[in-house]
């Protein structure tokens, strides 16, 4: 197979660089993710401390099947991501965009899960405010945490999910290499998006289900 | 070694300079030219200093008289709250690294452009659209809960345009994060060979520094924020005292990103102006590796010590107890630097051009602001002078009477090379004097009034204080003269200022080794570098005042 | 008054005086010795003076600078410790404090002396006795400021926060809100008003509307349920009452603490959170049913069934 040089950027003085600066920046911006998350999880830690019982209340009502199947899917979406940046290491197009695919395809996947998690929430009257069905009154705030956290993570993982997908698109077209810098990139933010799910996880669907 | 002789490496291309790439209205929104970009936010930047300067102004012209004649109380507590929005984040907090960071940062470590240029005019959009937002917010009527929001007013009783207001400040943090990331990465990844950390300029360490308190204080406001718009538009209870939530949590979120935000406004005022003192002493800052040091243990322990805008809050006496201690221990290193400035000038050959007039203004007037933050640290003191005008004199004191005049030093020091025009050097100066004079008339009084007991965010008063009002008033008028000069004379030598040479200062660093304004690749080959900076006289020898030609970083070629 | 000086209405403003201008002193000699220098400097060194430049210091640079480093340090920490001594002595009130409740709302205060007199926008209390003030916000955080004492303290929802003080000096001074809490926040002022104990006296007795705020709370006790469970005769396994203020409580979570006015307040509305040890979570909040009026009678009623505790 032709080996094509990769393509280096300005101001970038070699390939190898460039390549060391664009996982760099991204774990720069992940330390900046990190404690943008830890605001929402220390307010959660404050509250949980203050009334815990109140949290076991309301965490009862979340639903454990959409937790755990979320949960199988985004670690899955890590396994193809990361196969999918070893692929591009080697220089495997085809098989960099199956990956990247179907990291795409696991995290709509997750979005879809999310969407009937939350239709079912609803249905039970689980958003804050009067009406709200459970008590005591601190029952809002873990659900107001769940809605918070779940939609930003949403966000996030939407975000991702444009990301992956264009850059398989342009894999596919040619308008960018296999052997480009973007690809551990992106998957040290997918990486990310599913570690953030994974703390999540326990602080929304475990709390009192030990 | 050769005798000091003049070493520039001239970079005599056929190359065009950055303003010349391009003449279009498109070619400037879509470049991801460094210097460019510096030049987009500087525009932007100097719109809002006005907006924010306005707001202000009315607040003062009201304020002369101890009832509200001019203004309804409304009217009032909204352009307080607009002058705080805009001057903090729309104009302090971009300021220096956006404009004269962008445009410096690459030139200086000698690189071509910042590690990821798209990324950097991304940030600019995202800071214009945040930007619209607010004047989104301000022309819906405006918002009243002071720049701070504070929970529960802004979540449930303001009935101002909180969640636009808000949501603005929200978008341009990313722009902020984003400048962060970048510089961060510029730093560590493209120094010239041979720049090695401790040979880095420390308008370069002052960025970086600023850069890292960026990436890692502001997504904690941006949290609050969210938070802030979460409750009120979407009725989630986050802060409200009937569901068990706790307004104070709000504070302590707010204050964890704020208080760093002073670091982001006030660490690259002291890079621009050690990098002033080296020059027009003609002397190697003194104790450039404490200096460092200095800037990175202000940026670490200012994590630390968000408590103190809290001692009245209701939080416990332990806390207050040590955010104090803290408090008092981040004093240090920003005395480390006065003293380093001060001895700077030690034996040098000093000149007074508009830079060092700012570049001395700053070190004055940073010291009785940061000294009457000592008073702030004292929980005792603090109870009876919080949430009154001494705070709010203390913090313009570093604000305005430092990183305004430092970001004014800069632009005037580095004009000739962004434009390449002189400016006029007898306006300057004068503009300069003008701006001290009115800047402590302005506020001096103000540490009076406070102590005597006025508080802030007060539309009537009590008529005893009107005297220090008034002055205070005038101050502020002599100050917007001082503010509207640069803004003629600078833009008048844009088309009618002589042309400055590469170096008009015979300044070192490498920005200064290539023309003014520089190429579009601001360096025809790359530089080699090969000594430390400031090198204004050979190691142990002081300055003669002959001597106006340094030798560079690159040494004899 | 010039409005340079505030009046000083206690021997504490007094001190805080001295503190304040003995910081001032030291920072004016600090700011003198530093423009002193720099001017000097810029003078003598400007280009092309006679002063002599020649070598530089070299050996002594380190020296000089962890010199002035660790002075700066230890001056530093010197007002710090000074600052904080004075913190803590002043962190707890004496007993037998009179106790005034403060109630702070857009853009009023209200205030309730314990006689039951109810003031709007005025503080009356007497000098030469600690007094305490309890305070709570019926809508947003505001901020009770008395320049004149050069105390202030914010004014929560939700929660009470205390101030206390021991005046020495009758008079009219400023009480101020200092938290922005809205459009009237400027308005939101009003007067401390000290007088001599007997002045005091007199006033409150002469003021009408002066009630037994403990008798109230009984009467509330009875009315709203309380005695139902809390009664010594009821069959519900409820905590006895009597003697529970000011004295140490055991919680269900192996805590202990001692019960004050916040936590009788939360024991009212929010019961869930400081469950007594050996008692079911059962009791019924009364938020929304006892209000912030009412809550102070019930707890000054709850106070008088504390031993030996004499009504004033």
């Amino acid at each position: 197979m032709s080996e094509v040089s990769p393509v280096v950027h300005e101001p970038w003085p070699s390939f190898e660089r460039q390549k060391m600066a664009v996982s760099f920046g991204m774990w720069v911006f992940i330390a900046s993710e990190v404690l943008f998350f830890s605001g929402l999880l220390l307010a959660y830690t404050i509250y949980r401390h203050l009334d815990a019982e109140a949290f076991k209340i309301a965490s009862r009502e979340t639903e454990v099947f959409y937790g755990g199947t979320n949960t199988a899917i985004l670690l899955t979406s890590s396994l193809t991501m990361a196969m999918a940046v070893h692929a591009s290491d080697h220089g495997f197009r085809r098989m960099t965009i199956r990956c990247l695919a179907a990291t795409v395809a696991f995290g709509l996947a997750f979005l879809v899960m999310k969407g009937f998690e939350y239709h079912s929430d609803l249905d039970k009257g689980l958003w804050p405010g009067p009406g709200f069905p459970l008590h005591p009154a601190t029952t809002q705030l873990f659900w107001a945490f769940y809605w918070i956290a779940t939609g930003v993570h949403a966000v996030h993982l939407s975000v991702g999910i444009g990301i992956v997908s264009t850059i398989a698109v342009r894999l596919k077209r040619g308008t960018l290499l296999v052997k480009a810098s973007t690809f551990e990139g992106a998957a040290l933010y997918w990486h990310l998006v599913d570690t953030i799910w994974i703390i999540l996880l326990p602080m929304i669907y475990l709390v009192g289900r030990a | 070694m050769s005798d000091a002789a003049l070493v520039y490496v001239r970079h005599q291309d056929k190359e065009q300079n950055y303003l010349q790439a391009g003449h279009t209205l498109g070619s400037w929104l879509t470049s991801t030219d460094h210097k460019r970009i510096g030049i987009l936010y500087a525009l932007a930047i100097t719109f809002f200093f006005f907006i924010g300067g306005i707001a202000v102004g009315l607040v003062r012209i009201e304020l002369m008289s101890p009832n509200g004649d001019f203004l309804t109380d409304d009217a009032y507590n909204r352009l307080f709250t607009l002058h705080g929005i805009v001057m903090v984040w729309f104009f302090l907090v971009p300021s220096i690294p956006a404009t004269l960071g962008n445009f410096l940062l690459p030139m200086m470590i000698g690189a071509k452009d910042v590690a990821f240029p798209k990324i950097n005019l991304l940030s600019w959009y995202i800071f214009i659209v945040g930007a619209c937002f607010a004047v989104v917010s301000i022309v819906a009527g405006g918002v009243d809960t002071g720049w701070t929001f504070y929970t529960p007013f802004s979540t449930m009783f303001s009935n101002g345009d909180v969640i636009a207001a808000a949501a603005g400040v929200f978008i341009v943090g990313f722009s902020s994060i984003a400048t962060g990331v970048n510089f961060i990465t510029t730093v560590h990844m493209l120094r010239a060979p041979g720049m090695t950390w401790f040979r880095l300029p420390l308008f370069v360490w002052a960025i970086y520094a600023t850069s890292v308190v960026m990436v890692l204080a502001t997504p904690v406001l941006a949290m609050s924020l969210l938070l802030i718009i979460a409750e009120r538009w979407l009725g989630m209870p986050i802060f409200n005292p009937a569901n068990g939530g706790d307004p104070i949590l709000f504070q302590h979120l707010f204050w964890f990103y704020s208080h760093p935000a002073v670091y982001i406004m006030v660490l690259p005022a002291m890079g621009v102006v050690s990098e002033i003192f080296a020059c027009f002493a003609r002397r190697r800052v003194f104790g450039y590796a404490m200096m460092v040091y200095a800037m990175m243990s202000i940026a670490v322990i200012g994590f630390f010590v968000w408590g103190h805008h809290m001692f009245v809050s209701g939080q416990s006496q332990y806390a207050n107890f040590v955010f104090s201690f803290l408090s008092f221990i981040v004093a240090v290193p920003s005395a480390i630097k006065v003293f380093n400035w001060t001895a700077t000038l030690f034996r040098g050959q000093i000149t007074f051009e508009a830079p060092m007039l700012y570049a001395l203004g700053f070190l004055g007037l940073f010291t009785i602001g940061g000294l009457t933050g000592l008073f702030l640290a004292s929980v005792p003191i603090d109870v009876h002078v919080t949430d009154t005008y001494f705070v709010v004199a203390h913090f313009h004191y570093i604000m305005v009477g430092g990183s305004v005049s430092a970001f004014f030093a800069g632009l005037h020091f580095w004009w000739p090379k962004i434009t390449g025009r002189l400016y006029s050097e007898a306006w300057a100066r004068f503009a300069a004097i003008v701006m001290f004079l009115g800047f402590n008339t302005t506020f001096m009084p103000q540490f009076i009034m406070g102590y005597a007991g006025m508080p802030r965010r007060y539309h009537v008063y009590p008529p005893e204080f009107q005297i220090w009002h008034v002055m205070s008033s005038v101050g502020a008028l002599v100050l917007f003269v001082a503010y509207t000069l640069p803004l003629i004379y600078l833009t008048w030598s844009l088309f009618y200022g002589k042309k400055a040479g590469d170096n008009p200062w015979a300044a070192t660093g490498l920005e200064w080794q290539t023309a003014s304004p520089p190429p579009k690749h601001n360096f025809a080959e790359l530089p080699h570098v090969k000594a430390p900076p400031y090198r204004y006289h050979p190691d142990r020898q002081a300055p003669e005042a002959e001597d106006r030609k340094p030798e560079t970083q690159q040494g004899a070629m | 008054m010039t409005g340079a000086f505030p009046a000083t209405a206690s021997a504490y403003a007094g001190e805080w005086d001295r503190f304040f201008f003995m910081l001032t002193a030291i920072s004016g000699l600090i700011v003198l010795a530093i423009f002193i220098v720099i001017v000097g400097f810029s003078i003598r060194y400007r280009r092309g003076s006679k002063a002599k430049r020649g070598m530089l210091p070299g050996a002594i640079t380190n020296e000089i600078e962890l010199g002035w480093t660790s002075a700066t340090a230890i001056v530093f920490v010197f007002l710090f410790w000074w600052a904080a001594v004075d913190q803590l002595k002043n962190v707890v009130p004496p007993g037998h404090a009179l106790e005034i409740h403060v109630l702070a709302k857009q853009w009023m205060w209200k205030v309730q002396q314990p006689n039951g007199v109810r003031e709007i926008d005025e503080l009356h209390a007497p000098v030469g006795r600690p007094v305490r003030l309890i305070m709570t916000s019926q809508d947003v955080i505001h901020s009770l400021f008395l320049p004149a004492l050069r105390l202030k303290q914010d004014v929560l929802p939700g929660r009470y926060t205390y101030l206390w003080f021991t005046a020495d000096k009758p008079g009219v001074y400023h009480l101020l809100c200092s938290e922005f809490c809205g459009t009237e926040h400027s308005r939101m002022t009003g007067r401390l008003v000290l007088m001599t104990a007997a002045d005091y006296a007199r006033w409150s007795a002469a003021q009408p509307g002066a009630e037994d705020l403990a008798a109230d709370g009984e009467k509330l006790f009875r009315s709203l349920g309380c005695s139902g469970c809390h009664a010594p005769q009821s069959s519900v396994h409820a905590p006895d009452l009597n003697n529970v203020y000011g004295h140490k409580v055991q919680l269900s979570d192996g805590r202990s603490i001692v019960a004050d006015e916040a936590y009788l307040r939360d024991s009212i509305l929010l019961p869930q959170k400081d469950v007594v040890a050996g008692f079911d979570p059962i009791m019924p909040s009364f938020r929304g049913i006892v209000g912030d009026g009412d809550m102070v009678k019930l707890i000054a009623y709850l106070k008088s069934l504390a031993s030996k505790r004499e009504r004033p």
